[in-house]
């Protein structure tokens, strides 16, 4: 089973989730697929077993050969070429890495390179495998790098997919594959807005969802309407506690250290699996 | 010489975006004549600003005009030849008449670009 936790706002606790659940569950594959800043790995610290290079791959003109026919520079969809003085010129970080300017190139002058934008690192930590996707900084598409990060993730019993902020592409890539999803939900009237959006976007997959409210003091009233309203199960409710904030500005697993929140999170994993998600 | 503006509807004011401009100004200053032309770029999903500085070359510009610029619009500029003028004010006419007049500072400082930014 695969389960994307995604948030909408940054900092709502989507790592806080998928670190603990994954942890609770013990046999389980933690995949990081926020690849700008993936910190998951701060809490896992895995031994480190393998990096594997992500690259994409660019177009590279062989100038003797390119007639100046701009076939490629029209059918570039995303702008990544233009043609001047004759001749087309790349802009590889608007490139797409689609190919089709091979294609349609009548003169093969169209070659391709591998351009390095990230890495891949696998580890463990008992009997949970970690897989980071690492984005190279400056790097514009994250894509690429999460891709490369879910195949290694592959598949197994649990795989716990911890998503990038946001409901743009990067999400959406992380999320395909997933069975179900968890919303992580701050009770805040930015953390709502964004829960929604995230929300609305998981719609469009069909991938059932629950949520998760972390920091929740008290019930924020429009976020309890919203869920109730759309039927989403809210499946968990943790509290705001000093104690947990402290645990994970240590880099401590705080599952592992609070018997009581270990169960909630037993308690979690127990209701996706039975199929509580909606 | 042939001069690149982007304008707003009307083509008597500048519009401070290049990559996305509806229209731009292009101004032959032999025959003294101007046409507005469409900005095919101006809701382009991605790379406005390549496309844009794509059209201001195709239509044969030595010279742009603009308040703004990205840097890979820049880059496509100056392989092409076509100098970039830093805009003053919004008044077109008033612009192509102080890059005659060679009072225009060369524009130097361009933006990285807002791709991927949503």
């Amino acid at each position: 089973m695969k389960i994307a936790v995604l948030s909408g706002k940054g900092g709502a606790g989507k790592t806080f989730v998928s670190v603990n659940l994954s942890a609770v569950a013990q046999n389980a594959v933690y995949v990081d697929c926020d690849v700008e800043e993936p910190n998951g790995r701060l809490y896992w610290k895995p031994a480190m077993e393998k990096e594997t290079p992500v690259s994409v791959l660019i177009p590279e003109f062989d100038v003797q050969r390119c007639s100046g026919c701009r076939k490629c520079v029209d059918f570039c969809r995303f702008h990544a070429l233009a043609f001047v003085r004759e001749k087309p010129m790349v802009f590889s970080e608007v490139c797409h890495s689609c190919g089709g300017c091979v294609m349609v190139c009548p003169e093969n002058a169209v070659l391709e390179k591998a351009r390095p934008v990230g890495m891949v690192e696998e580890g463990a930590r008992g009997g949970v495998r970690v897989v980071t996707g690492v984005l190279n900084p400056g790097e514009v598409s994250a894509v690429p790098v999460i891709k490369a990060a879910l195949r290694t993730g592959g598949e197994s019993d649990l795989t716990v997919i911890d998503c990038p902020p946001g409901s743009g592409c990067p999400v959406m890539e992380s999320v395909i594959g997933a069975d179900c999803c968890l919303l992580v939900a701050e009770p805040t009237a930015f953390g709502f807005h964004n829960f929604k959006m995230v929300h609305r976007l998981a719609l469009l997959l069909g991938k059932p969802c629950g949520v998760v409210i972390n920091k929740a003091d008290a019930p924020y009233a429009p976020l309890e309407e919203y869920c109730e309203k759309q039927g989403l199960p809210i499946l968990l409710r943790i509290p705001y506690s000093e104690r947990l904030a402290a645990l994970g500005a240590a880099g401590e697993i705080a599952s592992e250290q609070d018997p009581d929140l270990a169960e909630s999170f037993r308690g979690l994993l127990a209701a996706v699996r039975k199929g509580a998600v909606s | 010489m042939m001069i690149a503006i982007p304008v707003e509807e009307g083509a008597e004011n500048l519009c401070v975006s290049f990559g996305r401009t509806p229209y731009f100004l292009i101004y032959d200053t032999e025959k003294a004549a101007a046409v507005t032309v469409k900005n095919s770029a101006a809701d382009a999903q991605g790379g406005a600003g390549i496309q844009a500085a794509q059209l201001v070359v195709d239509q044969g510009a030595n010279a742009l005009i603009t308040v703004r610029c990205g840097q890979n619009a820049a880059d496509v500029c100056k392989a092409a030849g076509v100098k970039i003028y830093k805009a003053r004010g919004n008044c077109a006419a008033e612009n192509l008449k102080a890059l005659e007049m060679g009072t225009l500072e060369e524009l130097t400082r361009f933006h990285p670009g807002f791709h991927g930014k949503e």
